[in-house]
């Protein structure tokens, strides 16, 4: 282990910035690639639900 | 009483099979990276000739291993959606594409911010940086071209089409820094020479890209859950909403 302290870790030799933004963007994409992918579900099955207990007239549309 | 055997062909098995998958693929997943990220950020030595800023190899190289990666797996599920005219091999190739293109973009960025400190610049015109901005168009032009399209069946083999002419951009990417004299570096692992790099880093840069690899499983199979119930309706696939249509259909 090469760190001395937790503000040694988080200035990454300098270099903090960059290592912290292309980390951090990883992990955004990643988590927002999930959530979008949460979010469609539930649409599908919400939209799915209403349609067979709503009386929702497939036809209709 | 008859039974449906139509019920058990591919697609129908393939839905809740691919439900069940995905926790797992997701699980094993998340530790990697936790073991990973934590290798690469405690227990791998600083570069001697690029001090901490080397460390973005732990998401660079992954993404960009990726993205080319999911690009060769979308042709041939693309491939073998014309060449046997299978719908579920279009859904997946419809599932990738996002997911490859994500992984581009984060090689692009994470190489952005690698290059401008080591080589004083944000983006330079080099052949590999460029053919891999080209991976990006295309990505883009696969699921632009998809949502043009109105008809499922045109738009599926019309993005077929154009991810199969689009795959000779991958070796292109892959050898552009031997057939080219690049700016960006040779690979640091190869098949021929081995890997040039210390064996705490190599291994940190492997188990992050299991761990990419298998993140990508787990959401390229819940995206294709979703295309499939997009295009068919969803109690053709889902258990539990197969339970509240019949429930629904006895009152």
């Amino acid at each position: 282990m090469q760190w001395g302290s937790a503000s040694e870790f988080f200035a990454m030799g300098g270099y903090g910035l960059y290592v912290w933004t292309s980390f951090a963007a990883t992990a955004s994409c990643m988590i927002w690639e999930v959530l979008a992918l949460w979010r469609r579900r539930a649409a599908i099955r919400a939209e799915h639900q209403a349609r067979l207990l709503g009386g929702i007239d497939e036809t209709a549309a | 009483m008859s039974v449906n055997w139509s019920k058990y062909s591919a697609p129908q098995a393939f839905y809740p099979l691919a439900g069940r998958l995905i926790p797992w693929f997701a699980i094993v997943a998340v530790a990697l990276m936790g073991v990973g990220l934590y290798m690469g950020f405690f227990v791998a030595p600083t570069d001697f000739q690029q001090g901490e800023s080397y460390r973005i190899i732990f998401v660079h190289v992954p993404a960009a291993w990726m993205s080319m990666f999911l690009y060769v797996v979308m042709a041939v599920w693309a491939g073998i959606g014309m060449g046997l005219n299978a719908r579920l091999s279009y859904m997946m190739a419809q599932a990738i594409a996002p997911t490859g293109a994500m992984f581009t973009f984060l090689a692009l960025l994470t190489g952005a911010m690698w290059g401008k400190p080591t080589w004083g610049a944000w983006w330079v015109w080099d052949a590999r940086l460029t053919s891999e901005l080209l991976l990006l168009f295309q990505y883009a032009g696969i699921m632009l071209l998809r949502t043009s399209i109105d008809d499922t069946r045109r738009a599926d083999r019309s993005s077929a089409v154009f991810a199969l002419v689009g795959v000779v951009n991958v070796p292109i990417i892959y050898f552009s820094v031997q057939w080219w004299n690049t700016l960006h570096q040779g690979a640091s692992v190869s098949m021929a020479t081995g890997s040039k790099m210390a064996s705490t880093m190599l291994l940190a840069m492997l188990i992050m890209t299991v761990a990419f690899w298998l993140y990508s499983i787990a959401v390229i199979l819940a995206r294709v859950r979703c295309i499939m119930a997009e295009r068919e309706s969803l109690s053709v696939w889902d258990e539990q909403t197969a339970v509240i249509q019949d429930a629904a259909e006895a009152r």
